[in-house]
């Protein structure tokens, strides 16, 4: 549990961060809040040859209406965001989701950031960015690039993170009728299934639905059949339609905590109570 | 003295524990705050397979590391340590402190580095190549004892380390003769039998503060002193002075704070052999933290005993006999009490049931495991469970109400002492108050109702019920290799302030408080004129220490002794100046006086003065007011209780969720209710969190799958609901307190409780027992038909 030696930056501006970085040739990390990295580090599953703090950065840090978008920045603690009251008031599922994450000590540190850029199989947060069509920004030298949460994540630990970028906030439409709700195993409260629903209600009939999946999969992805399935669904049908939700899947995760088998379930009944949770907010 | 208000008397107040503020303020000192000019660190390359022969080492890239020190390998700290010892008078296999030519677990010490800091002596140890000849790993007790797929211990084929041994009804106590017929008899008789295959899981004890060492040899002085987080700093001083060759006035050893050891820092590890070793061969002081990466797999494991049981009964619900065949999983190798363990659960087969024919047998088996050793409750909770299990099991077969068959098979009040099939005497002890008490807080019938609402409302919802009697307090010097009793000594300073030492060695078990009260009440003074010293083999001249629920039976009756000794002489003092009997000598509020006459007392000090500086001295009387005591008692004491707990089960998702814990425990006599309600607290929540959470997983490969926090659940405070706790008081007649010891209770009928209430829950689907964890897709898959469970 003791680190390879490593150095340590602290960077004071995004362009500080940004030239540290250029100027590591690759051997960089960046550090936020640290509750992913640094245990790999302490395992020696990451060898870093420096740590380019961010955490301080204040033009990173904070939550903001954007000409009625939510903009959340990089380095902003699950903690802030799970008790936001711009979050709570229009967009719950995201606070409601942070509040979740880990334990009170894990949430005054770890970042919305980290959490994107770590893109843990079982995390929270990217289930809720998929789910409300998220778009993540990143800055590096050459300039910004955004790109949708549903892209960004692509495998196993693997996003679409450039050498060289820093993600700098993610932005999303606010959605009230949208609801979280995970199986969580009891070591480290990370997802067995983690279901974000996102849905469109008129009249207490569902529009159109947008679900995202954590847990259960290499990373975070959409149901889409089950949004399809869900399209003009009234709420007494919700149970039927999203009973199967697991089937579409090709491959689910399997480990001590729980099998294949019993996680293609789980996605089913997390789906349809994430559903019911997100009408109960209409 | 100025004059002081009456003081209260403290033995059972609820006083709060004078070690807290220290500790939560920051202001502790651990093995990891010791600093020594010239300290260098050691580090251990450990095995990454479970079986393998080691081929070749190559530490030569670790060598010519700036700052490192001193490399060793096993066969180069076998020139400095003998094989370790055992305190258990079975065979055991040679285990080497670090292997020499086989590993046998993953985790085992394979070299040793020496370096300026930690980074570097870490950084040396990876650096260190091993090249092995893997051979196949078993991690099944029932398959290792086949032989298959391999033999761990040339000396011990099929890998049985121990047994069977048979023990109960006609066997004699050498095990050698044996007569079956009262059994086999009670089995005859028997309108109803109930077998079950139960298997209660392996753990990791997972203390606060992991290990940590300190050795510190002085070649001038040829004196070693010794930091370690242990719950037994005498023993370890007599155990490396032995393998040291030195004297054991060569040896000093420091248990300073000690952040937790749930029996796991009973034993004597290859860690503190070769931190003393190595400091003696260098003659530099030496320190070594363990990591937590390190305490998962080098720290001692709890549990994992399989067992084969069988309850003969009428139809009405007497239990005429039990047989139960145990096989303990004891991992790699015997530490210093890991074949004693299971033997613990034979000895409490008889549970607190009247039960006229047992039968146990045992085997212990090594298979390619982290070595079991102590573990909070340390066998007790194992029988509990599986006698528990049954005696649930024969209710339901009988549509009996699970109180009821306890209540028809207890052993009634009037029959104490207690000579129970397996050997054991227990000294008191009334099973019926304590059901009672527990029934009554739980308001039974109401729970029941509540339970069936839940039902009606298409809950699963299910009500479990377990008794349990211990054996604490440990005990009488037959029973420990060490010897059984404990010391104290307390000392009346110049000042009128207390110095008192005891050989118990707490890590969380509040000794500074309860002992404080003690003296407190037994000279009248303020507990804040009070220190109780401990942990310091060169402060405390003996002891034994801290573990089988014994620092209170044992510890605090050696100190009432010696305080005992020291006011007989000072009310000698005290008489001498107040011209009076010692006999009509009071202590009071600070004062000492003649009985009735208040207006001629002296203070504490002023008596206290006199005895330093005695002008003139009494006849017939040495000056100074100190004195020890060894306590030695004359039996254990059998603490018991009650608890009863209401689950629910999410019938989607086989989660299962407490919604009531009700405890009634019986620990005699308290000194300090508020300690015994956190001690029980602390107890209910390892017990539950073995049924529900926690559970060590290794590969087939012998790999430790829950090597971290990650995936090893530890329970926490949102795992639970308020738990309801209650008391009886049936003192012990072993000792002068009436204490019983309470350290382990918590863990015993909890365990078995919340599985009687999932068995319950899930008892529309026909499920009669469900082995541990509760996983929730162990239950799901019940909830669906798929089995997964007997």
């Amino acid at each position: 549990m003791i680190p390879i030696t490593f150095d340590y930056r602290r960077a004071s501006s995004l362009d500080d961060a940004l030239k540290a970085l250029a100027a590591s040739g690759g051997s960089a990390k960046l550090l936020a809040g640290g509750h992913s990295l640094v245990p790999l580090m302490k395992l020696r599953l990451s060898e870093p040859g420096t740590l380019i703090d961010i955490a301080r950065i204040p033009e990173l840090s904070g939550i903001r209406d954007k000409g009625g978008q939510i903009e959340i920045g990089a380095t902003t603690v699950h903690h802030a965001v799970a008790t936001s009251r711009l979050l709570l008031d229009r967009c719950p599922v995201v606070a409601e989701a942070a509040a979740t994450i880990g334990d009170t000590q894990v949430r005054n540190r770890g970042t919305i950031g980290g959490s994107m850029a770590h893109a843990d199989p079982s995390a929270d947060m990217p289930a809720v960015m998929v789910a409300l069509d998220a778009e993540i920004q990143m800055q590096s030298a050459k300039g910004q690039r955004t790109v949708k949460a549903g892209t960004f994540f692509q495998d196993l630990f693997t996003v679409d993170l450039q050498p060289g970028e820093i993600i700098t906030a993610v932005r999303f439409a606010p959605v009230k009728t949208a609801a979280y709700v995970k199986l969580y195993q009891k070591a480290s409260h990370y997802a067995i299934v983690g279901i974000a629903a996102v849905l469109d209600v008129k009249g207490g009939t569902i529009q159109s639905a947008r679900i995202g999946l954590t847990g259960a999969t290499t990373h975070a992805v959409r149901l889409t059949k089950l949004e399809q399935a869900l399209a003009g669904a009234a709420k007494d049908s919700v149970e039927k339609i999203a009973a199967n939700a697991g089937a579409e899947l090709q491959v689910v995760n399997s480990d001590i905590h729980a099998s294949e088998e019993y996680r293609r379930a789980m996605v089913g009944v997390i789906a349809k109570r994430a559903v019911l949770a997100a009408l109960a907010r209409g | 003295m100025a004059s002081s208000p009456t003081l209260p008397k403290l033995v059972g107040s609820r006083v709060k524990r004078r070690e807290d503020p220290r500790l939560i303020q920051g202001h502790g000192t651990y093995v990891d705050d010791v600093k020594i000019p010239g300290l260098q660190y050691l580090a251990f390359k450990r095995s990454d397979i479970a079986h393998g022969r080691i081929k070749s080492i190559d530490t030569s890239a670790a060598e010519k590391m700036e700052g490192v020190e001193a490399v060793f390998t096993g066969k180069q700290i076998a020139e400095l340590l003998r094989p370790m010892p055992i305190g258990t008078p079975f065979p055991s296999p040679d285990h080497h402190a670090v292997a020499i030519d086989m590993v046998r677990y993953a985790g085992e010490a394979v070299a040793v580095v020496v370096a300026a800091d930690r980074y570097i002596a870490r950084d040396a140890a990876d650096s260190i190549v091993i090249d092995y000849d893997s051979l196949p790993a078993v991690v099944d007790a029932e398959q290792a004892m086949q032989g298959q797929p391999t033999v761990i211990h040339e000396k011990f084929p099929n890998n049985i380390a121990l047994g069977p041994i048979p023990s109960g009804t006609g066997a004699s106590p050498d095990g050698k003769h044996l007569d079956d017929s009262a059994v086999e008899k009670a089995f005859k008789d028997a309108e109803v039998v109930i077998s079950q295959r139960m298997y209660n899981h392996r753990l990791v004890p997972n203390a606060m503060e992991p290990r940590g060492v300190v050795a510190h040899y002085e070649p001038g002085r040829s004196f070693l002193t010794m930091w370690s987080s242990t719950q037994n700093p005498h023993i370890l001083k007599s155990m490396i002075a032995g393998m040291l060759g030195l004297g054991e006035d060569q040896v000093r050893a420091i248990a300073p704070e000690v952040g937790g050891g749930f029996g796991a820092k009973i034993n004597i590890y290859a860690e503190e052999y070769v931190c003393a070793a190595v400091s003696k061969r260098l003659g530099i002081p030496v320190k070594w933290i363990e990591d937590r990466s390190e305490a998962f797999v080098a720290t001692t494991h709890g549990r994992d005993i399989l067992c084969y049981i069988d309850v003969a009964a009428k139809r009405d619900g007497k239990v005429l006999g039990i047989k139960m065949r145990l096989i303990a999983d004891i991992g790699a190798y015997n530490m210093l009490l890991t074949a004693a363990i299971p033997t613990l659960t034979m000895l409490m087969a008889n549970a607190t049931y009247d039960i006229p024919a047992i039968r146990t047998t045992l085997t212990e088996v090594f298979t390619n495991k982290t070595p079991t050793d102590a573990y909070r409750g340390a066998g007790r909770p194992e029988a509990t469970f599986f006698v528990e299990r049954a005696f649930d099991m024969l209710a339901r077969e009988l549509k009996m109400d699970p109180a009821e068959i306890r209540r028809k098979n207890f052993i009634p009040k009037d029959k104490f002492p207690y000579q129970t099939q397996m050997g054991a005497v227990y000294d008191s002890g009334d099973y019926e108050a304590s059901l009672d008490c527990a029934l009554k807080a739980a308001d039974w019938k109401n729970l029941l109702k509540e339970r069936d609402e839940l039902r009606q409302q298409g809950k699963l919802a299910g009500v479990g019920l377990a008794m349990y009697v211990e054996v604490c307090g440990i005990g009488p010097s037959a029973t420990l290799p060490t010897g059984g009793w404990e010391h104290a000594q307390v000392t009346i300073e110049r000042d009128g302030r207390i110095s008192a030492s005891t050989g118990a060695s707490p890590h969380g078990q509040g000794n500074e408080t309860t002992f404080g009260q003690m003296l407190a009440d037994q000279f009248g003074v303020p507990i804040e004129h009070i220190t109780i010293h401990h942990g310091d083999t060169a402060v405390v001249k003996q002891g034994i220490g801290t573990f089988g629920s014994r620092s209170q039976a044992v510890g605090g009756a050696a100190l009432h002794m010696a305080g005992t000794k020291v006011r007989t002489k000072m009310a000698q003092f005290a008489g001498a100046l107040l011209e009076a009997a010692p006999e009509d000598i009071v202590f009071e509020s600070g004062k000492i006086m003649v009985k009735g006459a208040p207006a001629k007392a002296k203070s504490f000090a002023e008596v206290a003065s006199f005895a330093y500086i005695p002008v003139p001295l009494p006849a017939g009387m040495e000056p100074g007011l100190s004195a020890d005591a060894y306590f030695e008692p004359t039996n254990n004491t059998y603490p018991f209780g009650c608890h009863i707990v209401l689950m629910e089960i999410d019938r989607e998702t086989g989660e299962p969720k407490l919604r009531r814990v009700v405890a009634a425990d019986d620990a005699g006599n308290l000194i300090n209710p508020l300690i015994v309600e956190g001690q029980i607290h602390g107890g209910l929540a390892q017990g539950i969190g073995q049924a529900m959470i926690e559970e060590a997983v290794y590969s087939e490969d012998g790999q430790l799958l829950t090597g971290s926090f990650m995936d090893y659940a530890l329970p926490r405070a949102t795992d639970f609901p308020m738990f309801e706790m209650h008391s009886t008081y049936t003192p012990t007649p072993v000792n002068p307190l009436g204490a019983k010891g309470v350290g382990e209770a918590g863990t015993l009928g909890s365990t078995p409780a919340v599985v009687c209430a999932a068995v319950d829950a899930l008892s529309e689907f026909g499920v009669k027992h469900i082995d541990m964890m509760l996983r929730p897709e162990k239950l799901w898959r019940i909830i669906q038909g798929r089995g997964g469970a007997a």
